[in-house]
Protein backbone atom coordinates (compact mmCIF):
# COMPACT_ATOMS: atom_id res chain seq x y z
CA UNK A 1 0.00 0.00 0.00
CA UNK A 2 1.22 3.52 -1.10
CA UNK A 3 2.06 6.10 1.60
CA UNK A 4 -0.90 7.87 2.25
CA UNK A 5 0.39 9.95 5.25
CA UNK A 6 -1.05 13.00 4.02
CA UNK A 7 -2.91 13.26 0.78
CA UNK A 8 -6.01 11.58 -1.18
CA UNK A 9 -7.07 7.91 -2.08
CA UNK A 10 -9.90 7.51 -4.93
CA UNK A 11 -11.27 3.89 -5.18
CA UNK A 12 -12.89 3.64 -8.92
CA UNK A 13 -13.61 0.68 -11.67
CA UNK A 14 -14.39 1.31 -15.14
CA UNK A 15 -17.42 -0.71 -14.94
CA UNK A 16 -19.40 2.08 -12.67
CA UNK A 17 -21.12 4.83 -14.32
CA UNK A 18 -20.78 7.35 -11.43
CA UNK A 19 -16.93 6.36 -11.67
CA UNK A 20 -16.87 7.49 -15.21
CA UNK A 21 -18.57 10.35 -14.42
CA UNK A 22 -16.34 11.70 -11.54
CA UNK A 23 -12.89 10.79 -13.34
CA UNK A 24 -12.38 13.99 -14.70
CA UNK A 25 -13.45 15.53 -11.24
CA UNK A 26 -10.60 13.35 -10.17
CA UNK A 27 -8.28 14.86 -12.88
CA UNK A 28 -9.12 18.11 -12.19
CA UNK A 29 -8.05 17.36 -8.64
CA UNK A 30 -4.47 16.68 -9.48
CA UNK A 31 -4.26 19.75 -12.05
CA UNK A 32 -5.05 21.93 -8.75
CA UNK A 33 -1.92 20.14 -7.36
CA UNK A 34 -3.40 18.14 -4.78
CA UNK A 35 -1.54 14.61 -4.37
CA UNK A 36 -4.55 11.84 -4.94
CA UNK A 37 -3.77 8.27 -5.60
CA UNK A 38 -6.21 5.96 -7.90
CA UNK A 39 -6.81 2.90 -7.64
CA UNK A 40 -8.65 1.01 -10.22
CA UNK A 41 -10.24 -2.18 -9.43
CA UNK A 42 -11.09 -3.83 -12.72
CA UNK A 43 -9.28 -1.81 -15.15
CA UNK A 44 -5.69 -0.32 -14.59
CA UNK A 45 -5.90 1.87 -17.69
CA UNK A 46 -9.13 3.48 -16.04
CA UNK A 47 -9.16 6.64 -16.08
CA UNK A 48 -8.41 7.06 -19.41
CA UNK A 49 -5.51 9.57 -20.22
CA UNK A 50 -4.22 9.77 -16.66
CA UNK A 51 -0.70 8.70 -15.23
CA UNK A 52 0.33 7.18 -12.42
CA UNK A 53 -2.62 4.82 -11.97
CA UNK A 54 -2.31 1.86 -9.02
CA UNK A 55 -3.89 -1.24 -10.07
CA UNK A 56 -5.75 -2.26 -7.39
CA UNK A 57 -7.26 -5.73 -9.20
CA UNK A 58 -6.50 -7.47 -6.18
CA UNK A 59 -8.56 -5.65 -4.42
CA UNK A 60 -5.94 -5.21 -1.76
CA UNK A 61 -6.17 -1.63 -0.60
CA UNK A 62 -9.99 -1.65 -0.73
CA UNK A 63 -10.32 -4.20 1.33
CA UNK A 64 -7.57 -2.28 3.85
CA UNK A 65 -9.72 0.74 3.51
CA UNK A 66 -13.12 -0.83 4.32
CA UNK A 67 -14.17 0.63 0.79
CA UNK A 68 -17.76 -0.61 0.08
CA UNK A 69 -19.14 1.44 -2.89
CA UNK A 70 -16.89 3.67 -5.68
CA UNK A 71 -16.31 5.97 -6.11
CA UNK A 72 -14.95 6.66 -2.89
CA UNK A 73 -12.65 9.47 -2.02
CA UNK A 74 -10.24 9.32 1.64
CA UNK A 75 -8.54 12.12 2.29
CA UNK A 76 -5.54 11.54 5.21
CA UNK A 77 -3.36 13.72 7.34
CA UNK A 78 -0.94 11.93 9.43
CA UNK A 79 -1.44 8.60 8.28
CA UNK A 80 -5.18 8.93 9.49
CA UNK A 81 -8.15 9.24 7.36
CA UNK A 82 -10.07 12.55 8.40
CA UNK A 83 -12.87 12.38 5.56
CA UNK A 84 -14.80 9.86 3.63
CA UNK A 85 -16.80 10.77 0.55
CA UNK A 86 -18.86 7.87 -0.61
CA UNK A 87 -20.11 7.88 -4.23
CA UNK A 88 -20.78 11.56 -5.89
CA UNK A 89 -22.09 14.19 -3.38
CA UNK A 90 -20.71 17.44 -4.91
CA UNK A 91 -20.89 19.28 -1.78
CA UNK A 92 -18.98 16.41 0.23
CA UNK A 93 -15.97 16.34 -2.35
CA UNK A 94 -15.91 20.08 -2.65
CA UNK A 95 -15.62 20.25 1.57
CA UNK A 96 -13.23 17.07 1.16
CA UNK A 97 -10.92 18.78 -1.61
CA UNK A 98 -11.15 22.19 -0.38
CA UNK A 99 -12.11 23.12 -4.32
CA UNK A 100 -15.25 25.32 -4.15
CA UNK A 101 -15.78 24.75 -7.59
CA UNK A 102 -15.05 21.36 -8.02
CA UNK A 103 -17.56 19.35 -10.32
CA UNK A 104 -19.38 22.30 -10.58
CA UNK A 105 -20.76 21.03 -14.15
CA UNK A 106 -22.14 17.83 -12.44
CA UNK A 107 -25.18 16.92 -10.28
CA UNK A 108 -25.30 17.64 -7.07
CA UNK A 109 -25.98 13.70 -6.15
CA UNK A 110 -24.82 10.39 -7.68
CA UNK A 111 -25.30 7.16 -6.17
CA UNK A 112 -22.09 4.97 -7.05
CA UNK A 113 -21.68 0.97 -7.51
CA UNK A 114 -20.48 -1.51 -5.01
CA UNK A 115 -17.35 -2.06 -4.77
CA UNK A 116 -15.93 -5.65 -5.95
CA UNK A 117 -14.11 -6.27 -2.73
CA UNK A 118 -17.93 -6.44 -1.40
CA UNK A 119 -19.09 -8.80 -4.00
CA UNK A 120 -19.99 -12.31 -3.01
CA UNK A 121 -17.40 -14.79 -2.60
CA UNK A 122 -14.60 -12.00 -2.97
CA UNK A 123 -15.32 -10.50 0.40
CA UNK A 124 -14.31 -14.04 2.03
CA UNK A 125 -11.34 -14.32 -0.05
CA UNK A 126 -9.52 -11.17 0.69
CA UNK A 127 -10.90 -11.65 4.17
CA UNK A 128 -8.65 -15.03 4.19
CA UNK A 129 -5.73 -13.79 2.31
CA UNK A 130 -5.33 -10.03 3.71
CA UNK A 131 -7.22 -9.77 6.47
CA UNK A 132 -6.44 -10.79 10.34
CA UNK A 133 -8.61 -14.23 10.04
CA UNK A 134 -7.65 -16.59 13.26
CA UNK A 135 -7.51 -19.77 11.67
CA UNK A 136 -5.14 -22.39 13.57
CA UNK A 137 -5.85 -25.52 12.03
CA UNK A 138 -2.84 -27.12 9.78
CA UNK A 139 -2.88 -26.12 6.12
CA UNK A 140 -2.53 -29.23 3.84
CA UNK A 141 -1.64 -28.32 0.08
CA UNK A 142 -3.47 -30.15 -2.52
CA UNK A 143 -1.13 -30.25 -5.69
CA UNK A 144 -2.78 -28.89 -8.74
CA UNK A 145 -2.65 -31.83 -10.59
CA UNK A 146 -4.12 -34.00 -7.62
CA UNK A 147 -8.09 -34.33 -7.53
CA UNK A 148 -9.07 -32.42 -4.22
CA UNK A 149 -12.04 -34.68 -3.50
CA UNK A 150 -10.00 -37.77 -3.97
CA UNK A 151 -7.38 -35.96 -1.89
CA UNK A 152 -9.70 -35.93 0.50
CA UNK A 153 -10.77 -40.04 0.25
CA UNK A 154 -6.65 -40.65 0.42
CA UNK A 155 -6.82 -39.04 3.60
CA UNK A 156 -8.85 -40.98 5.50
CA UNK A 157 -12.11 -37.68 5.74
CA UNK A 158 -15.34 -38.80 4.19
CA UNK A 159 -17.92 -41.60 5.39
CA UNK A 160 -17.36 -43.15 1.82
CA UNK A 161 -19.78 -40.10 0.20
CA UNK A 162 -17.65 -37.29 -1.38
CA UNK A 163 -17.44 -34.04 0.56
CA UNK A 164 -16.64 -30.68 0.19
CA UNK A 165 -13.06 -29.49 0.20
CA UNK A 166 -12.89 -27.49 3.29
CA UNK A 167 -11.08 -24.66 1.83
CA UNK A 168 -10.03 -21.31 3.92
CA UNK A 169 -12.85 -19.27 2.27
CA UNK A 170 -15.47 -21.96 3.04
CA UNK A 171 -14.37 -22.75 6.50
CA UNK A 172 -13.95 -18.35 6.83
CA UNK A 173 -17.64 -18.08 5.61
CA UNK A 174 -18.80 -21.06 7.68
CA UNK A 175 -17.41 -19.44 10.78
CA UNK A 176 -19.23 -16.49 10.30
CA UNK A 177 -22.59 -18.22 10.75
CA UNK A 178 -21.72 -18.23 14.66
CA UNK A 179 -20.30 -15.38 17.07
CA UNK A 180 -18.49 -17.74 18.90
CA UNK A 181 -14.47 -17.94 18.53
CA UNK A 182 -13.30 -19.93 16.05
CA UNK A 183 -10.72 -21.21 19.15
CA UNK A 184 -13.44 -21.62 21.83
CA UNK A 185 -13.01 -25.45 22.58
CA UNK A 186 -16.24 -26.98 22.43
CA UNK A 187 -15.42 -30.06 24.23
CA UNK A 188 -13.39 -33.54 23.96
CA UNK A 189 -14.08 -35.50 21.61
CA UNK A 190 -13.94 -39.13 21.84
CA UNK A 191 -12.44 -41.74 21.08
CA UNK A 192 -8.95 -39.70 21.16
CA UNK A 193 -10.16 -36.99 23.75
CA UNK A 194 -9.18 -34.38 21.62
CA UNK A 195 -9.99 -30.84 21.89
CA UNK A 196 -12.55 -30.06 19.57
CA UNK A 197 -12.85 -26.32 18.84
CA UNK A 198 -15.58 -24.37 17.38
CA UNK A 199 -13.15 -23.96 14.03
CA UNK A 200 -12.90 -27.75 13.75
CA UNK A 201 -16.61 -27.77 13.74
CA UNK A 202 -16.85 -25.28 11.16
CA UNK A 203 -14.11 -27.75 9.12
CA UNK A 204 -16.26 -30.47 9.13
CA UNK A 205 -19.76 -28.77 8.58
CA UNK A 206 -18.28 -27.44 4.92
CA UNK A 207 -16.77 -30.87 4.30
CA UNK A 208 -20.57 -32.10 5.57
CA UNK A 209 -21.88 -29.44 2.96
CA UNK A 210 -23.79 -27.06 5.85
CA UNK A 211 -24.94 -23.18 5.34
CA UNK A 212 -23.06 -20.97 7.25
CA UNK A 213 -26.72 -20.68 8.96
CA UNK A 214 -26.89 -24.46 10.07
CA UNK A 215 -24.08 -23.78 13.07
CA UNK A 216 -26.06 -23.13 15.75
CA UNK A 217 -27.63 -26.02 15.46
CA UNK A 218 -24.19 -28.08 14.44
CA UNK A 219 -22.77 -26.21 17.27
CA UNK A 220 -25.76 -27.28 19.99
CA UNK A 221 -25.32 -30.97 18.35
CA UNK A 222 -22.35 -31.20 19.27
CA UNK A 223 -22.40 -30.13 22.45
CA UNK A 224 -25.34 -32.20 22.99
CA UNK A 225 -23.19 -35.14 21.76
CA UNK A 226 -20.48 -34.44 24.49
CA UNK A 227 -22.97 -34.37 27.18
CA UNK A 228 -21.72 -37.12 29.56
CA UNK A 229 -24.87 -38.88 30.07
CA UNK A 230 -25.50 -39.52 26.37
CA UNK A 231 -22.25 -41.42 26.22
CA UNK A 232 -20.94 -41.01 23.23
CA UNK A 233 -17.62 -43.10 23.68
CA UNK A 234 -19.98 -45.70 24.46
CA UNK A 235 -22.19 -45.39 21.51
CA UNK A 236 -19.20 -45.33 18.86
CA UNK A 237 -17.42 -48.39 20.15
CA UNK A 238 -20.51 -50.82 20.54
CA UNK A 239 -21.15 -53.51 18.19
CA UNK A 240 -25.22 -52.56 18.44
CA UNK A 241 -26.34 -50.44 15.24
CA UNK A 242 -26.59 -47.14 16.90
CA UNK A 243 -25.64 -44.00 16.54
CA UNK A 244 -26.68 -40.34 17.53
CA UNK A 245 -30.22 -39.65 15.95
CA UNK A 246 -31.22 -35.93 16.01
CA UNK A 247 -34.67 -34.13 16.36
CA UNK A 248 -34.43 -30.59 16.38
CA UNK A 249 -37.32 -28.14 17.68
CA UNK A 250 -38.20 -24.73 17.83
CA UNK A 251 -37.92 -21.82 15.22
CA UNK A 252 -34.51 -22.22 14.29
CA UNK A 253 -35.83 -25.59 12.36
CA UNK A 254 -37.46 -23.75 10.63
CA UNK A 255 -35.32 -20.31 10.18
CA UNK A 256 -33.11 -23.24 8.38
CA UNK A 257 -35.61 -25.00 6.15
CA UNK A 258 -35.41 -28.27 7.63
CA UNK A 259 -37.80 -31.06 7.11
CA UNK A 260 -40.61 -32.21 9.55
CA UNK A 261 -43.22 -33.73 6.90
CA UNK A 262 -43.17 -35.85 4.07
CA UNK A 263 -40.09 -37.91 3.56
CA UNK A 264 -38.77 -36.12 7.11
CA UNK A 265 -36.88 -39.23 7.42
CA UNK A 266 -35.57 -39.58 4.46
CA UNK A 267 -33.40 -37.97 1.74
CA UNK A 268 -33.44 -34.37 0.04
CA UNK A 269 -33.19 -31.91 2.51
CA UNK A 270 -30.00 -30.06 3.04
CA UNK A 271 -30.24 -28.81 6.55
CA UNK A 272 -31.17 -32.24 7.33
CA UNK A 273 -29.11 -34.19 6.06
CA UNK A 274 -26.07 -31.93 6.22
CA UNK A 275 -26.59 -31.08 10.54
CA UNK A 276 -26.66 -35.00 10.79
CA UNK A 277 -23.54 -36.02 8.57
CA UNK A 278 -21.65 -32.60 10.02
CA UNK A 279 -21.67 -34.47 13.68
CA UNK A 280 -20.93 -37.63 12.39
CA UNK A 281 -17.61 -36.58 10.20
CA UNK A 282 -16.75 -34.78 13.61
CA UNK A 283 -16.76 -38.11 15.58
CA UNK A 284 -14.49 -39.58 12.32
CA UNK A 285 -12.40 -36.81 11.95
CA UNK A 286 -12.05 -34.74 15.33
CA UNK A 287 -12.80 -37.65 17.89
CA UNK A 288 -10.70 -40.07 15.38
CA UNK A 289 -14.32 -42.58 15.81
CA UNK A 290 -13.78 -44.69 12.51
CA UNK A 291 -15.84 -48.13 11.31
CA UNK A 292 -13.24 -51.67 11.97
CA UNK A 293 -11.21 -49.85 14.41
CA UNK A 294 -12.98 -47.91 17.79
CA UNK A 295 -15.89 -48.45 15.69
CA UNK A 296 -17.13 -51.96 16.28
CA UNK A 297 -20.54 -52.26 15.07
CA UNK A 298 -21.30 -55.20 13.97
CA UNK A 299 -23.65 -54.41 11.16
CA UNK A 300 -24.23 -50.46 11.70
CA UNK A 301 -27.46 -48.36 9.95
CA UNK A 302 -27.63 -45.99 7.16
CA UNK A 303 -28.23 -43.40 9.64
CA UNK A 304 -24.47 -43.30 10.45
CA UNK A 305 -23.93 -41.47 7.65
CA UNK A 306 -26.52 -39.12 8.73
CA UNK A 307 -29.51 -39.22 10.75
CA UNK A 308 -31.53 -35.48 11.44
CA UNK A 309 -34.31 -34.35 11.35
CA UNK A 310 -37.08 -31.76 13.10
CA UNK A 311 -40.56 -32.40 14.51
CA UNK A 312 -43.70 -30.87 13.08
CA UNK A 313 -44.85 -28.87 15.73
CA UNK A 314 -47.32 -26.14 13.20
CA UNK A 315 -50.47 -27.91 14.24
CA UNK A 316 -49.69 -30.40 16.25
CA UNK A 317 -52.38 -30.83 19.34
CA UNK A 318 -49.41 -32.17 21.62
CA UNK A 319 -46.50 -30.65 23.24
CA UNK A 320 -43.44 -30.69 21.55
CA UNK A 321 -41.01 -32.57 22.53
CA UNK A 322 -38.91 -30.31 23.33
CA UNK A 323 -41.52 -28.87 25.97
CA UNK A 324 -42.02 -32.24 27.48
CA UNK A 325 -38.41 -32.42 27.84
CA UNK A 326 -38.76 -28.76 29.96
CA UNK A 327 -37.79 -26.05 27.14
CA UNK A 328 -39.90 -22.97 26.67
CA UNK A 329 -42.20 -23.19 23.86
CA UNK A 330 -40.20 -20.73 21.56
CA UNK A 331 -36.83 -22.16 22.55
CA UNK A 332 -34.78 -24.24 19.98
CA UNK A 333 -33.22 -27.65 20.75
CA UNK A 334 -31.81 -30.47 19.68
CA UNK A 335 -32.19 -33.98 21.17
CA UNK A 336 -29.90 -36.60 20.77
CA UNK A 337 -30.84 -40.05 20.63
CA UNK A 338 -28.78 -43.08 20.71
CA UNK A 339 -30.61 -45.12 18.10
CA UNK A 340 -30.77 -47.37 14.85
CA UNK A 341 -33.09 -47.89 12.08
CA UNK A 342 -36.48 -46.98 11.18
CA UNK A 343 -39.54 -49.40 11.91
CA UNK A 344 -42.70 -48.64 10.16
CA UNK A 345 -46.26 -49.13 11.94
CA UNK A 346 -49.28 -49.99 9.65
CA UNK A 347 -52.20 -49.20 10.88
CA UNK A 348 -55.11 -47.79 8.29
CA UNK A 349 -58.20 -48.99 10.10
CA UNK A 350 -58.04 -47.93 13.88
CA UNK A 351 -60.37 -45.11 14.28
CA UNK A 352 -60.54 -44.69 18.09
CA UNK A 353 -57.14 -44.34 20.19
CA UNK A 354 -56.90 -47.04 22.34
CA UNK A 355 -57.07 -49.61 19.19
CA UNK A 356 -54.25 -47.00 17.87
CA UNK A 357 -52.26 -46.77 21.03
CA UNK A 358 -52.58 -50.97 21.48
CA UNK A 359 -50.66 -50.83 17.51
CA UNK A 360 -48.13 -48.85 18.98
CA UNK A 361 -47.78 -51.06 21.73
CA UNK A 362 -47.42 -53.75 19.40
CA UNK A 363 -45.15 -52.76 17.40
CA UNK A 364 -42.67 -51.89 20.56
CA UNK A 365 -43.19 -54.96 22.08
CA UNK A 366 -41.08 -56.31 19.00
CA UNK A 367 -38.10 -54.19 19.58
CA UNK A 368 -35.04 -55.31 19.82
CA UNK A 369 -36.75 -58.93 20.95
CA UNK A 370 -39.95 -59.47 21.76
CA UNK A 371 -39.62 -61.36 25.21
CA UNK A 372 -37.14 -58.68 26.80
CA UNK A 373 -37.87 -56.10 28.86
CA UNK A 374 -35.90 -52.51 29.45
CA UNK A 375 -33.43 -52.90 27.21
CA UNK A 376 -33.62 -50.29 24.63
CA UNK A 377 -35.17 -46.59 24.65
CA UNK A 378 -37.26 -45.51 21.39
CA UNK A 379 -38.44 -42.63 19.67
CA UNK A 380 -42.34 -42.86 18.56
CA UNK A 381 -42.78 -41.06 15.36
CA UNK A 382 -46.22 -40.20 14.77
CA UNK A 383 -47.69 -39.40 11.51
CA UNK A 384 -50.58 -36.35 11.40
CA UNK A 385 -52.98 -38.75 10.14
CA UNK A 386 -52.36 -40.95 13.18
CA UNK A 387 -52.08 -37.56 15.44
CA UNK A 388 -55.75 -37.52 14.45
CA UNK A 389 -57.31 -40.19 16.01
CA UNK A 390 -55.72 -38.92 19.22
CA UNK A 391 -56.70 -35.42 18.71
CA UNK A 392 -60.04 -36.04 17.70
CA UNK A 393 -61.01 -38.26 20.87
CA UNK A 394 -58.77 -35.46 23.14
CA UNK A 395 -56.21 -37.35 23.86
CA UNK A 396 -52.96 -35.30 24.89
CA UNK A 397 -49.32 -36.72 25.57
CA UNK A 398 -49.76 -37.74 28.45
CA UNK A 399 -52.71 -39.50 28.29
CA UNK A 400 -50.97 -41.50 25.01
CA UNK A 401 -48.45 -42.37 27.06
CA UNK A 402 -50.69 -43.54 30.14
CA UNK A 403 -52.13 -46.06 27.71
CA UNK A 404 -48.84 -46.95 26.39
CA UNK A 405 -47.32 -47.87 29.85
CA UNK A 406 -50.20 -50.12 30.75
CA UNK A 407 -49.76 -51.99 27.27
CA UNK A 408 -46.28 -52.11 27.60
CA UNK A 409 -46.37 -54.36 30.72
CA UNK A 410 -44.79 -57.68 30.12
CA UNK A 411 -46.20 -60.01 32.80
CA UNK A 412 -44.14 -62.82 30.75
CA UNK A 413 -40.75 -60.75 30.54
CA UNK A 414 -38.16 -62.67 31.65
CA UNK A 415 -39.42 -66.04 29.00
CA UNK A 416 -35.98 -64.53 27.36
CA UNK A 417 -33.47 -65.22 28.76
CA UNK A 418 -34.71 -67.69 31.87
CA UNK A 419 -36.25 -69.80 29.55
CA UNK A 420 -32.58 -70.64 28.35
CA UNK A 421 -30.54 -69.95 31.70
CA UNK A 422 -32.69 -70.26 34.94
CA UNK A 423 -29.66 -68.76 36.44
CA UNK A 424 -30.15 -65.32 35.04
CA UNK A 425 -31.36 -62.33 36.51
CA UNK A 426 -33.88 -60.17 35.23
CA UNK A 427 -32.82 -56.85 33.98
CA UNK A 428 -31.82 -54.35 36.86
CA UNK A 429 -35.17 -52.31 38.53
CA UNK A 430 -37.31 -55.22 36.56
CA UNK A 431 -40.37 -56.54 38.72
CA UNK A 432 -42.77 -59.12 38.29
CA UNK A 433 -44.77 -57.38 35.54
CA UNK A 434 -41.87 -55.25 34.13
CA UNK A 435 -42.53 -52.39 31.39
CA UNK A 436 -41.04 -53.03 27.94
CA UNK A 437 -39.52 -49.08 27.95
CA UNK A 438 -37.34 -47.75 30.46
CA UNK A 439 -39.03 -44.77 32.55
CA UNK A 440 -38.11 -42.04 30.31
CA UNK A 441 -37.12 -43.88 27.27
CA UNK A 442 -40.01 -43.34 25.07
CA UNK A 443 -39.81 -40.49 23.38
CA UNK A 444 -43.05 -39.04 21.01
CA UNK A 445 -42.62 -37.01 18.52
CA UNK A 446 -44.96 -35.71 15.76
CA UNK A 447 -43.66 -35.65 11.94
CA UNK A 448 -44.41 -36.95 8.58
CA UNK A 449 -46.66 -36.07 5.40
CA UNK A 450 -49.97 -35.39 5.31
CA UNK A 451 -51.05 -38.46 3.60
CA UNK A 452 -50.58 -41.88 5.26
CA UNK A 453 -51.83 -43.80 8.37
CA UNK A 454 -48.33 -45.00 8.91
CA UNK A 455 -46.38 -43.93 11.38
CA UNK A 456 -42.58 -45.22 12.79
CA UNK A 457 -40.31 -46.78 15.74
CA UNK A 458 -36.61 -45.71 16.18
CA UNK A 459 -34.97 -48.07 18.07
CA UNK A 460 -32.25 -47.02 20.47
CA UNK A 461 -28.66 -48.79 22.02
CA UNK A 462 -29.58 -51.71 23.97
CA UNK A 463 -27.51 -50.05 26.39
CA UNK A 464 -30.30 -47.63 27.31
CA UNK A 465 -30.34 -46.27 30.81
CA UNK A 466 -27.88 -44.76 33.37
CA UNK A 467 -25.48 -47.67 32.36
CA UNK A 468 -25.40 -46.64 28.87
CA UNK A 469 -26.66 -43.71 27.14
CA UNK A 470 -30.05 -41.36 27.86
CA UNK A 471 -31.12 -39.17 25.21
CA UNK A 472 -30.03 -35.75 26.18
CA UNK A 473 -31.50 -32.02 25.22
CA UNK A 474 -29.45 -29.10 24.10
CA UNK A 475 -30.60 -25.27 23.91
CA UNK A 476 -29.51 -23.93 20.40
CA UNK A 477 -27.78 -20.48 21.28
CA UNK B 1 1.47 -17.87 -8.49
CA UNK B 2 1.04 -21.58 -7.57
CA UNK B 3 -2.24 -22.92 -8.15
CA UNK B 4 -2.28 -25.04 -5.49
CA UNK B 5 -5.24 -25.79 -3.38
CA UNK B 6 -5.12 -24.96 0.73
CA UNK B 7 -7.36 -26.93 2.30
CA UNK B 8 -7.80 -26.92 6.29
CA UNK B 9 -7.32 -30.61 8.18
CA UNK B 10 -10.00 -31.27 9.45
CA UNK B 11 -9.05 -34.08 12.14
CA UNK B 12 -7.50 -33.55 15.41
CA UNK B 13 -4.10 -33.51 13.82
CA UNK B 14 -2.71 -36.22 15.07
CA UNK B 15 -1.25 -37.87 12.33
CA UNK B 16 1.74 -36.25 9.78
CA UNK B 17 -0.04 -34.09 7.39
CA UNK B 18 2.23 -35.70 4.48
CA UNK B 19 0.28 -39.57 3.83
CA UNK B 20 3.02 -42.42 5.40
CA UNK B 21 4.34 -45.03 2.95
CA UNK B 22 3.16 -48.27 3.88
CA UNK B 23 5.57 -50.21 6.40
CA UNK B 24 8.15 -52.83 4.74
CA UNK B 25 6.97 -55.82 5.67
CA UNK B 26 8.80 -57.61 7.96
CA UNK B 27 9.09 -61.10 5.84
CA UNK B 28 7.86 -61.61 2.10
CA UNK B 29 6.53 -65.25 3.77
CA UNK B 30 3.32 -65.70 2.48
CA UNK B 31 2.75 -62.55 0.31
CA UNK B 32 3.17 -62.07 -3.46
CA UNK B 33 5.66 -59.96 -5.02
CA UNK B 34 5.06 -58.35 -8.29
CA UNK B 35 7.82 -57.89 -10.79
CA UNK B 36 7.41 -54.49 -12.96
CA UNK B 37 9.10 -54.26 -16.26
CA UNK B 38 8.70 -50.60 -17.26
CA UNK B 39 9.80 -51.76 -20.84
CA UNK B 40 13.40 -50.58 -20.78
CA UNK B 41 16.18 -52.23 -22.55
CA UNK B 42 17.48 -55.86 -20.19
CA UNK B 43 15.33 -54.82 -17.95
CA UNK B 44 13.17 -58.08 -18.42
CA UNK B 45 16.76 -59.83 -18.21
CA UNK B 46 17.58 -58.36 -14.80
CA UNK B 47 13.55 -59.07 -13.47
CA UNK B 48 13.91 -62.99 -14.76
CA UNK B 49 16.99 -63.35 -12.55
CA UNK B 50 15.18 -61.64 -9.71
CA UNK B 51 12.09 -63.60 -10.15
CA UNK B 52 14.54 -67.35 -10.44
CA UNK B 53 15.58 -65.89 -6.54
CA UNK B 54 11.86 -65.65 -5.39
CA UNK B 55 10.69 -68.44 -6.15
CA UNK B 56 13.81 -70.47 -5.67
CA UNK B 57 12.71 -69.30 -1.72
CA UNK B 58 9.39 -70.00 -2.79
CA UNK B 59 7.77 -66.84 -2.77
CA UNK B 60 4.84 -66.04 -5.52
CA UNK B 61 5.81 -63.73 -8.36
CA UNK B 62 3.33 -61.91 -10.82
CA UNK B 63 5.19 -60.15 -14.02
CA UNK B 64 3.75 -56.75 -15.26
CA UNK B 65 5.25 -54.48 -17.89
CA UNK B 66 4.45 -51.31 -18.79
CA UNK B 67 3.78 -50.30 -22.27
CA UNK B 68 6.35 -47.71 -22.25
CA UNK B 69 8.89 -46.44 -20.07
CA UNK B 70 8.30 -42.63 -21.40
CA UNK B 71 4.83 -42.40 -19.43
CA UNK B 72 3.32 -43.42 -15.91
CA UNK B 73 1.43 -46.75 -15.70
CA UNK B 74 -1.80 -46.70 -17.09
CA UNK B 75 -4.70 -46.48 -14.46
CA UNK B 76 -5.45 -50.17 -14.97
CA UNK B 77 -2.57 -51.87 -14.79
CA UNK B 78 -1.99 -50.02 -11.24
CA UNK B 79 -5.05 -50.50 -10.18
CA UNK B 80 -4.27 -54.57 -11.60
CA UNK B 81 -0.95 -54.76 -9.78
CA UNK B 82 -2.22 -52.78 -6.14
CA UNK B 83 -4.94 -55.83 -6.06
CA UNK B 84 -3.19 -59.03 -7.27
CA UNK B 85 0.37 -58.45 -5.31
CA UNK B 86 1.21 -57.16 -1.83
CA UNK B 87 4.99 -55.81 -2.93
CA UNK B 88 6.56 -54.68 -6.05
CA UNK B 89 10.17 -54.79 -7.49
CA UNK B 90 10.38 -52.47 -10.32
CA UNK B 91 13.72 -52.33 -12.23
CA UNK B 92 13.98 -48.27 -13.21
CA UNK B 93 17.21 -48.09 -15.85
CA UNK B 94 18.56 -49.71 -18.76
Amino acid sequence: MNDMSDGYAVFLKRDCPTCVLVAPVVAKMREAGLPVTIYSQDDPSFPDGMADIHDDRTLENAFRNDIETVPTLLRFEHGAEVARCVGWVRSEWQDTSYLKDLGSDLPELRPGCGSKSVEPGIAERLAVEFGDVPIKSRRIEISEIEDDAEACYDRGWTDGLPVVSPTRERVYRMLQGTSRAPDEVVGIMPPDLAECTVEKIAINAVMAGCKPEYMPLVLAAVEGALIDEFCLHGLLATTWFSSPVLVVNGPEARRVGMNARGNALGQGNRANATIGRALQLIVRNVGGGRPGEVDRSCLGNPGKYTFCFAEDEEGSCWDSLSVERGFAADASTVTLFAGDGVQPIYDQKSREPEDLARTFALCLRSLNHPEMAMVGDAILVISPEHERVFRDAGWDKARLRQELDELLLMPDAGTYPSRLRPDMKMPQGATDAPSKMRPGGLLIVRAGGGAGMFSAVIGGWVASGEKGSVPVTKEVS
Amino acid sequence: MSDNMIMLDPTSELDPAQRQRLARPESLDGLTVGLLDISKARGDVFLDRIAELFEADGIAVKRYSKPTFTRPAPTDLAQTIAAEVDVVVEGLAD
